[in-house]
């Protein structure tokens, strides 16, 4: 009776080893090939327009609703203990250490992630990749790389405007809404943020970035030529992603905290 | 290539093919869908390599040769794709001064000249700055055609290069394949099931089927073949060595049951 299901819980075992091998192998040829596509770097500029430029309006939009709720959320906790002219720090703790560079992940993962893998797959499908290769241009190199350090340049920038604008949301819904102290709100924030704490915003971005961006080239890249195919690939990418990014997110707070 | 042995899975592709592409030939490679005819090209570039037997290219054992000779010798070559393969973010002229940009340094002056050339030559200059989606099926396959010689090749190779072609775009891609082979000194290898197009471009035809050569020889030859496999081929019959029907129980016996 349980045979079968051991017997499936060991293919199942081993084919997420020979697909964590298949990530690995693939994420060191991408790291060995990043000084050679850095020597193009106006393909890396295109592709940073394409994954983060194109991405800056679904990111302040969503940076400055998270930082209005912040303010909100903020506002109303603080209130309870009378210490609601600390809202500055919150918000800008909680921004910069955490929901900047996670929100700014997951949107990243939702919007530039599933584009770069549709993209890939598409190539893939209609023999793009093939034709290059036929071309003795190896397609990893040459459409892989540039928009794989796209995505690993654009995620810390994206990140950073995240929290930027969240910040301008939480101030404008705590100050300007709820009346909390404006000199207050900044002074606050100002003495209670440190170096460290941006520069955890900013390592956690770059990681998500790297991962986001390497699920999204891994996907596209080794996508099955077909329509379903594709459509599998793009799925793929944002579920991976997010748990991905989640998942590092706890280790990396965990290890720096 | 040499006793050309080829599994994918469990299923023999090839068992034992045998096939000469003379130099400065049009050589056309027919059979039945599902009879190996792409993976014979992907053998023929290295895309595939062979479990048993010799492929050989100007000398070249390609199975024996690492990925950078791979490359090396793909540069002596031109691939036309089924569905033209354009590079879809790039402009007809952009297309086809990718594999110039990307393997030599030439000043852009000359560039331009080499593009406009190739785009002369298959009759599409005046479309230098359409995207590919802005194309008609000829005119990809077309601009396809001027991009897999734009770096001079000594081998060109035809995938299925007929397939959902108008008449005309049909006769113009025919007139093509044999002009490009003679006025630029090439070889040409044309793989394809259209029977009736490739007799009349090719100058040796190469039939395969269940695995095997089973055919070879100047086209009317071909054709004029008793071989069952052959004629059923050449002349289009519904039934014969290939069953029309796929293998099913008896009629009458699965029309009687319930379920």
């Amino acid at each position: 009776m349980a045979a079968p299901v051991i017997h499936e819980l060991v293919a199942s075992v081993r084919e997420s080893l020979r697909a964590l091998g298949a990530y690995a192998i693939f994420a060191v040829r991408l790291a060995r090939e990043t000084p050679r596509a850095l020597w193009r770097f106006g393909l890396v500029v295109e592709q940073v327009h394409n994954t983060g430029a194109l991405s800056l309006v679904i990111i302040m939009l969503s940076g400055l609703f998270v930082g209005m709720v912040l303010g909100l959320q903020g506002f109303d906790l603080l209130e309870r203990f009378g210490s609601e002219e600390s809202l500055g720090s919150v918000a800008a703790l909680g921004l910069l250490k955490e929901l900047g560079p996670v929100i700014t992940a997951l949107l990243f993962a939702g919007r530039a992630g599933t584009a770069l893998a549709s993209e890939l797959g598409l190539m893939r499908a209609t023999d793009q990749l093939a034709a290059m290769e036929m071309m003795a241009v190896d397609p990893v190199r040459r459409v892989v790389m540039p928009r794989f350090l796209g995505g690993v340049i654009s995620m810390p920038l994206l990140a950073a405007i995240f929290s930027l604008i969240g910040l301008f949301g939480a101030q404008l819904v705590g100050v300007q809404f709820m009346g909390v102290d404006s000199g207050q709100f900044w002074s606050q924030m100002r003495g209670a943020v440190e170096l460290d704490d941006v520069m955890e915003g900013v390592l956690k971005s770059a990681v998500f970035g790297v991962a986001c961006s390497l699920v999204a080239v891994y996907e596209g890249y080794h996508s099955v030529p077909t329509a379903e195919g594709v459509g599998r690939a793009t799925t793929r990418t944002v579920v991976i992603s997010s748990v991905s990014v989640l998942l590092i997110d706890y280790m990396l707070t965990a290890v720096m905290l | 290539m040499r006793d050309l042995h080829y599994t994918a899975g469990r299923r023999a592709i090839f068992a034992g093919v045998e096939l000469d592409i003379p130099r400065g030939s049009v050589t056309a490679v027919m059979g039945p869908s599902g009879s190996g005819k792409t993976t014979l090209l992907r053998l023929i570039t290295g895309q595939l390599r062979a479990e048993n037997g010799l492929v050989e290219f100007d000398g070249q054992d390609v199975s024996k040769l690492s990925r950078r000779e791979i490359y090396r010798m793909r540069r002596r070559m031109g691939m036309l794709f089924q569905n033209g393969a354009l590079l879809t973010d790039l402009d007809v002229y952009e297309n086809i001064a990718f594999p110039l940009r990307e393997h030599t340094r030439l000043p852009e002056r000359l560039v331009r000249h080499v593009v406009l050339t190739k785009l002369q030559a298959v009759g599409l200059r005046g479309a230098a700055r359409l995207m590919p989606s802005e194309l008609s099926g000829g005119m990809g396959r077309r601009v396809a055609l001027a991009r897999a010689i734009v770096m001079d090749p000594e081998l060109l190779i035809y995938d299925e290069p007929f397939v959902g072609l108008d008449p005309i775009s049909l006769g113009v891609v025919l007139r093509l394949i044999r002009r490009l082979n003679d006025t630029l000194g090439l070889t040409s290898i044309v793989v394809s099931h259209d029977v009736r197009e490739i007799t009349a471009v090719a100058d040796y035809c190469h039939l395969l089927s269940g695995g095997r050569i089973i055919a070879s020889g100047a086209p009317a030859a071909v054709s004029g073949s008793s071989h069952e496999d052959v004629r059923q081929f050449m002349h289009g019959l519904p039934d014969g060595p290939v069953p029309f029907h796929y293998p099913a129980p008896e009629y009458a016996e699965q029309i009687r049951q319930v379920r």
